[in-house]
């Protein structure tokens, strides 16, 4: 390559922070503009946002939105109905998918190949495909509950929760890494008597720290930000979750203020727990594409 | 648990820790996937006093029928063809047609899709009807934002992905700014944009304006078919490009650095290193990628449902949207998992096709 002299080299290292710091701006100014917008009253707002006021935090600058967003619609149980739903799937889901992938990484069994090759091919069947029948089959399905035998799922927590438990995703991920693990650990656990529960709970478990984070960010995303599903099999007010609640803030008048402080509410909290954790999110992703 | 004899091997075992992760999935993924078969050659509806009945094909005849019919233009005694005032020439009215006339059975119910101009002096009108326009309508949107969508976020995805492998101080936080996008609801994303995208006081509009002084006439974006798909397109683009370029980098890091120096010292240009260094390396990636982009792209809902409800003049009807809309809006049972179905046999074929195609090039 040709020589450069130091002006040059530092201009080009000059264009380039350049170029990466405008395209930053392109991902960044919908947030800040989000935030800001929630702290102004509607009407500035509005007006704000013809000029690079829309991204300061100037003029009216209050939390009344906030107050007023608590105001219209029973925020707080919708942030802990998405808490409750997310957090419940998320734990579950890592304990039976870490129970099939330890059964299908570790152990021989008859049947193990066509299991294998079920879960698999589920990877290819959106969750739009099935949305609709699974509607249907929800609104008949029986529940043992407090009154004895109910029928039909709608309108409860366990039709938010149930179905997402196990997906092919995440028994993929733990069958591979659970793979990779030396079978001599395996083998010498065995030798001295342990059960195959213990050689999952004492052996495995513990070593699978970076599969479990991965595991559940994946998870979390997912159910965190679900819409589709709530929307369709939830219509009461006492199990919605966060996105079905927006509904709230388009009913009589608009009010942008108002929808800017609810979006910022359910949104900060996941952007900050993100920049802590960002090395893990992002390692997360990029093992869904390890194998095509 | 009983001692076995070889090592691993354990029938009741491996059932045992198997059963509730595959059980849910049998429960919840595959047989719903065989309900939308079975559901779709009936006529189940949600709540119904009557029991289902098998109804063959019908709802799919229903949802894919197509029609065509030549129209000879209106003549007066002479033979001259009529033409209205605005001086367009006048045609029989399609339902003439297409209401139980018995020369034309195989157009009964249809709706004009389409049509042009055709014969000598371009007299004649060809038309292209169709049973469910809107679902016509819906497949073309949703295929036009594949299309659109499927290169488009790839190559951006891979630009970004090649500007964060840099070594430069910092780049770190550029990567998690670039995903940070993805993180967020599509949901809540397209709230924020459809303020940014406001044809009043929006974002965008006075973004452009300033940067055209003033000459930019302000443009309602989501509420006019010319743009309403499109500006779409640019936000589900903006939120999911992240995520690839995650996946590309990763791609981009399985490749030794030594290919690297040999190129370096071959002494290669940057475009010969991308073209025979890297890229070859990214095959596989590649393939990964488009297919996942494609399988998300047909899913397209949550940014239709929450910015324009499938319009302006069904310009951003969507096939989800569509199975939605009847499966749980009409409560059609049936016709939500004819359209599930199709889908399906979409994405199916078209992941195949690229695997095929990429196959190939690879031996």
């Amino acid at each position: 390559m040709n020589t450069l002299s130091p002006d040059n080299h530092g201009l080009r290292l000059f264009v380039r922070y350049l170029v990466l710091t405008l395209i930053a701006a392109i991902f960044v100014f919908p947030l800040v503009f989000m935030v800001m917008s929630s702290l102004k009253p509607s009407q500035q707002l509005l007006i704000d946002s013809g000029s690079l006021r829309a991204f300061l935090p100037v003029g009216d600058i209050s939390l009344n939105n906030y107050t007023m967003a608590f105001d219209r619609a029973p925020v707080a149980l919708f942030v802990a109905n998405s808490l409750f739903i997310t957090g419940t799937t998320v734990i579950l889901s890592l304990f039976v998918c870490s129970l099939a992938g330890f059964s299908i990484a570790i152990l021989s069994w008859r049947g193990k190949a066509f299991v294998l090759s079920a879960i698999l091919a589920t990877l290819t069947v959106p969750f739009e495909t099935i949305a609709v029948p699974l509607l249907l089959m929800s609104s008949k399905l029986p529940w043992i509950g407090m009154d004895g035998l109910e029928v039909g799922w709608l309108n409860s927590y366990r039709v938010q929760i149930i179905p997402f438990i196990a997906d092919g995703l995440t028994i993929f991920l733990f069958v591979q890494y659970f793979r990779d693990i030396p079978s001599d650990l395996v083998e010498a656990a065995r030798a001295e008597g342990a059960s195959w529960w213990q050689v999952y709970s004492k052996v495995l478990m513990p070593l699978s720290g970076p599969i479990i984070a991965t595991a559940a960010i994946l998870k979390f995303l997912v159910m965190y930000n679900q819409y589709l599903w709530p929307l369709m099999v939830v219509q009461e007010e006492g199990y919605r979750p966060v996105l079905v609640g927006l509904q709230y803030f388009f009913q009589l008048n608009t009010a942008w203020g108002e929808i800017m402080a609810y979006l910022s509410m359910i949104t900060v909290p996941v952007l900050v727990f993100y920049l802590f954790l960002q090395r893990a999110f992002i390692a997360s992703i990029a093992s869904t594409g390890v194998k095509g | 648990m009983a001692q076995q004899k070889s090592l691993t091997q354990s029938n009741v075992s491996g059932w045992a820790f198997a059963l509730p992760g595959f059980g849910l999935m049998v429960a919840f993924i595959i047989l719903p996937f065989f309900f939308a078969i079975w559901f779709s050659l009936t006529n189940q509806r949600l709540i119904s006093p009557n029991p289902p009945s098998f109804v063959g094909l019908s709802n799919y005849v229903d949802l894919l029928s197509l029609g065509t019919i030549v129209l000879e233009p209106e003549r007066d005694a002479t033979g001259a063809v009529i033409r209205d005032n605005a001086g367009d020439i006048t045609y029989p009215r399609l339902r003439n047609f297409t209401r139980n006339n018995p020369d034309y059975p195989q157009l009964q119910g249809m709706r004009e899709w389409f049509g042009w101009q055709t014969g000598p002096n371009d007299e004649l009108r060809r038309v292209i009807l169709a049973k469910d326009v809107v679902f016509m309508r819906a497949l073309k949107n949703t295929f036009t934002f594949v299309i659109i969508v499927a290169p488009l976020q790839a190559g951006l995805a891979l630009m970004l992905a090649l500007l964060i492998n840099q070594k430069l101080r910092g780049i770190n936080v550029y990567r998690a700014i670039y995903f940070m996008p993805v993180v967020i609801s599509i949901v809540v994303v397209a709230f924020l944009w459809r303020l940014i995208y406001d044809g009043n006081n929006g974002l965008l509009n006075n973004i452009l304006g300033a940067l055209s002084f003033g000459r930019f006439e302000p443009v309602d974006w989501l509420g006019q078919p010319s743009t309403a798909l499109g500006s779409i397109i640019a936000m589900s683009i903006w939120q999911a490009v992240g995520f690839h370029m995650v996946i590309w980098l990763s791609g981009l890091q399985t490749i030794s650095p030594t290919l690297y120096e040999a190129a370096e010292l071959e002494g290669a240009s940057k475009w010969q290193t991308f073209r025979y260094v890297t890229w070859p390396g990214l095959r596989n990636t590649a393939v990964l990628i488009l297919i996942v982009i494609t399988m998300q792209a047909f899913g397209l809902f949550a940014q239709v449902d929450v910015m324009t409800n499938g319009g302006p003049l069904d310009s951003t009807q969507t096939i989800v949207f569509q199975a939605i809309e009847r499966g749980y809006g009409k409560q059609d049972i049936s016709g939500g998992s004819a359209i599930s179905v199709i889908l399906f046999l979409i994405v199916l074929s078209i992941s195949m096709i690229q695997r095929y195609l990429t196959r190939e090039r690879n031996t």
